[in-house]
């Protein structure tokens, strides 16, 4: 190890960013910025629960009175947008920027302050969004906000106004995360970590990251479009004014199947590492899972139409997004089996993470084959908009994005905090949610096949509706106490949890050769890459035999620089280890690590300036001066060097 | 322990964070940001495609008018030239002629924007005028801010310069803002395209 790092240089004083409330705000490490994406997205998704809750309440018995029309509108609209875009999608962000540079052993993502800018404006448009509970004027369209419903003609209010920005912000979050990780997957792999190598978690992020750049300028153009209805006088969804209602839903829909995509293949992702780690087998089908996650990808733009059967395309059009629906069940099937091949003949240990897999692998498929009977249009036509769809829905998102990402949570939390999690809560929490979940959901398939449509405040006695609607809220009730079992959980391990050591599980990949947590730099010297596995080459080389590797490890890399090459250097031809509690510092090692800054920060707070300016009366000077204030503060971080000048 | 060195002097340590492939990071970056921003108006036009099919008459004043339209484009895409010798200029370390030459671009820039804003008053309806309206003005003012961006950067390509902060060893910089301003030539091709030409092939 000595020899590949420099001589230890004099540590410099503390800045003040490096410790304190200041450390966080200024951050640009991709481990605190997955911290704060955790927390913050764990924080709306009690949130959302607690609006799911307040509409399963309502809807106990006939003529529920706990809330009004209004509020409940407001509710089922929040929830949706809330889960969707502040706790689904920033959950995954928070394992893609905490796991990423660690798998693909890097010192950080490509670009650490852009990184740290889409934490903040991701903060802020989640936080303007539900500011207007305050002004109870909260989003009611739904969450897919269908024209010209969502117009000024219809909803006057400030309701679609403060979700049509706070939309257009969290777009604007996920896009630029978007290019930084393609980029950092791109470019800053260790050497000898081939595209074939790279563990599946950061397969998932890859293409989710293509899915989010290709499909996010469709929401955002079709959000603007609204934006400048709204609060310019354009006519693209007045209908007085010649307008196709349809525009909105064929812009919304291209962009809203990927997002079905973005919002469950990084729980794929994970589930993919936590099968192999509690099997002992390596993961079935490797190249197989890596092409289907892509063909899933590619195939996710060919579909969205069948959102929209009961509009009345035509019998081509419908056809067409009937077959490819089908079509894109071939490669999640295909994802499915090989979990199972996986766990097949394998040693399992039942941990919690491996519940919550197993919960992932079983409840998904339910959800699958519900999306599937939806493909055919005729039996689409009887399905939409009624409890039937709802029920789908929340077996893919919450039976497989969810569990997936409990399954992470559990799985990586040694490596984030330093502490494992307790495993009695954690199987308390585990059985509870899944015994909780199919009491919630599964009673909805039959409520929708008698015909309960979704999104009604009240329904009459009667109609066969009445003991589905019992038991759907009686399992939510069971799901907040599980909810609450994992917040305890969560809280407690972090402060007194059992040491986690490096590798708690016996995991195969190089994210757990490292301290727990790790250190600033994550890898004292980068580890150089024979196969797929290489901590099971070390320590259990039994179990890689079947797996592809470099014949003699690659004991010379070529170094570039500006894309010219600057020389050669030798690696030792064994991936190199950290010892454990060895925590020396970047500044020791003589790693330059990028400095702390406060301007994504101050860049983000202009861009709140104006778009307060635009919905308080559309005040022009506060518009102008947040515009101002974003322009100064890209300018200040444009031209600040990333790194300390040596 | 001996420090590790690349042969230009470079720690070996602080490697990692540069990227290890044949193209830097800044680059990298910069390709799937205009992925994005290209992205952004294949689906613009895509709308302004699907609400023309919708419409009975389209555009509902008849074809624009191309005059003012056909001078800029010329411009813009002239103006790609300045940007490129700018590049070129500074790979061979030649500062003064990066500075000159992207003031010319610039100055096209800024000659294309007056020309469009002179257009804009021209025109007989407005935003709200309908969708043809609502989708002109969005499609070209979408087109004007990334222009205005593209400016932006030119002078921040040009501060550096005049910092020395941009050298024959490190491009990167004047490379990116290169690339995206080509982008915004390209671009306007295809809005060119189909806001001016498509409706004489319609």
């Amino acid at each position: 190890m000595a020899t590949t790092v420099a001589a230890p240089r004099a540590a410099g004083p503390k800045h003040k960013y490096e410790s304190g409330i200041w450390s966080w705000l200024a951050t640009t490490d991709h481990k605190r910025i997955g911290q704060l994406y955790l927390y913050t997205a764990l924080a709306w998704f009690l949130v959302g629960g607690i609006e799911a809750f307040i509409i399963r309440l309502q809807l106990y018995g006939p003529n529920g009175r706990i809330v009004s029309a209004e509020t409940y509108n407001q509710l089922f609209t929040m929830h949706g947008t809330t889960m969707i875009f502040m706790a689904i999608m920033p959950l995954s962000a928070a394992f893609f920027n905490f796991l990423v540079p660690l798998q693909i052993g890097a010192r950080d993502v490509a670009f650490p302050r852009l990184n740290a800018f889409s934490y903040w404006v991701f903060l802020a448009g989640s936080i303007f969004m539900n500011v207007s509970w305050l002004f109870h004027a909260a989003p009611d369209g739904g969450w897919f906000a269908y024209a010209p419903l969502n117009t000024r003609v219809y909803s006057p209010g400030l309701n679609m106004d403060f979700w049509v920005i706070g939309l257009q912000i969290l777009g604007l979050s996920s896009l630029a995360a978007g290019f930084n990780f393609i980029t950092t997957i791109i470019n800053m792999r260790a050497p000898g970590m081939h595209f074939m190598r790279m563990p599946v978690f950061t397969w998932a992020t890859f293409v989710t990251q293509f899915l989010i750049v290709l499909s996010f300028p469709f929401i955002t153009v079709a959000v603007t479009f609204l934006l400048f209805d709204r609060f310019f006088g354009t006519n693209f969804y007045e209908i007085a004014a010649g307008a196709d209602p349809l525009l909105w839903q064929h812009l919304f829909w291209l962009f809203g199947h990927p997002e079905v995509y973005i919002l469950i293949l990084p729980a794929f992702g994970l589930v993919s590492e936590v099968l192999p780690t509690f099997s002992r087998k390596p993961l079935f089908g490797y190249p197989v899972m890596v092409y289907s996650l892509i063909l899933i990808a590619f195939l996710g733009f060919g579909v969205w139409a069948h959102h929209m059967f009961a509009v009345g395309m035509g019998p081509i059009a419908d056809s067409i997004f009937g077959i490819t629906t089908m079509l894109i069940a071939i490669p999640t099937g295909v994802k499915i089996f090989n979990w199972l091949g996986t766990m097949w003949g394998g040693s399992l240990r039942f941990t919690t993470p491996m519940l919550f897999a197993i919960g992932l692998v079983s409840l998904f498929t339910i959800g699958g084959i519900s999306g599937v009977m939806h493909s055919s249009p005729p039996s689409d036509l009887q399905q939409t908009d009624s409890y039937f769809v709802v029920a789908h829905f929340h077996y893919v998102l919450f039976g497989g994005s969810m569990m997936g990402l409990f399954a992470g949570i559990y799985y990586y939390f040694p490596k984030i905090t330093g502490r494992l999690m307790s495993e009695t809560l954690g199987k308390w929490h585990f059985w509870l949610t899944f015994i909780g979940m199919n009491l919630t959901f599964f009673p909805m398939h039959f409520a929708g096949l008698d015909g309960m449509p979704r999104r009604i405040w009240q329904y009459d006695a009667n109609q066969g509706w009445d003991v589905d609607n019992h038991i759907s809220t009686i399992g939510a009730a069971i799901l907040v106490v599980a909810t609450l079992i994992f917040v305890i959980n969560l809280v407690r391990s972090r402060r007194s949890g059992a040491r986690a050591g490096n590798d708690p599980w016996g995991a195969p990949t190089i994210e757990w050769s490292i301290p727990s947590p790790p250190p600033a730099y994550n890898y004292a010297t980068i580890p150089t890459v024979r196969s797929r596995y290489p901590m099971w080459d070390m320590k259990a080389p039994e179990l890689t035999a079947s797996v592809p590797h470099s014949p003699a490890g690659e004991k010379e890399v070529t170094v570039k620089v500006g894309g010219a090459t600057a020389g050669h250097i030798e690696t030792p031809a064994d991936t190199q280890l950290n010892a454990e509690n060895a925590h020396p510092s970047a500044h020791e090692l003589g790693i330059v690590m990028p400095t702390p800054t406060i301007k994504p920060l101050l860049a983000t707070l202009g861009l709140c300036v104006s778009f307060f300016g635009l919905i308080w009366h559309r005040h022009v000077p506060i518009i102008i001066l947040g515009g101002v204030i974003f322009v100064a503060a890209l300018y200040a971080w444009l031209l600040t060097p990333l790194e300390p000048e040596h | 322990m001996e420090a590790v060195h690349t042969l230009d002097g470079v720690p070996i340590a602080r490697i990692p964070l540069d990227g290890r492939g044949h193209r830097a990071t800044g680059w990298w970056g910069m390709m799937f940001f205009i992925i994005t921003e290209g992205t952004l108006f294949a689906y613009l036009l895509f709308s302004y495609f699907y609400v023309g099919a919708q419409s009975p008459t389209w555009p509902p004043g008849g074809p624009p008018e191309l005059t003012l339209a056909i001078v800029n484009t010329v411009i813009l895409v002239v103006s790609s030239i300045p940007m490129r010798l700018g590049t070129l200029a500074i790979r061979r370390a030649s500062r003064g002629a990066l500075v000159a030459w992207a003031i010319v671009a610039a100055l096209l820039g800024v000659a294309f924007l007056i020309i469009e804003a002179t257009e804009w008053s021209r025109k007989p309806f407005r935003m709200s005028t309908g969708s043809y309206g609502s989708l002109y003005f969005t499609v070209t003012g979408f087109h004007f801010a990334h222009v205005v961006v593209g400016l932006l950067l030119i002078l921040e390509i040009v501060w550096r310069a005049l910092a020395d902060r941009v050298s024959a060893a490190r491009p990167l910089a004047v490379e990116t803002v290169g690339a995206y301003w080509h982008l915004v030539g390209l671009v306007w091709l295809f809005v060119f395209f189909t806001i001016y030409v498509s409706p004489y092939l319609w």
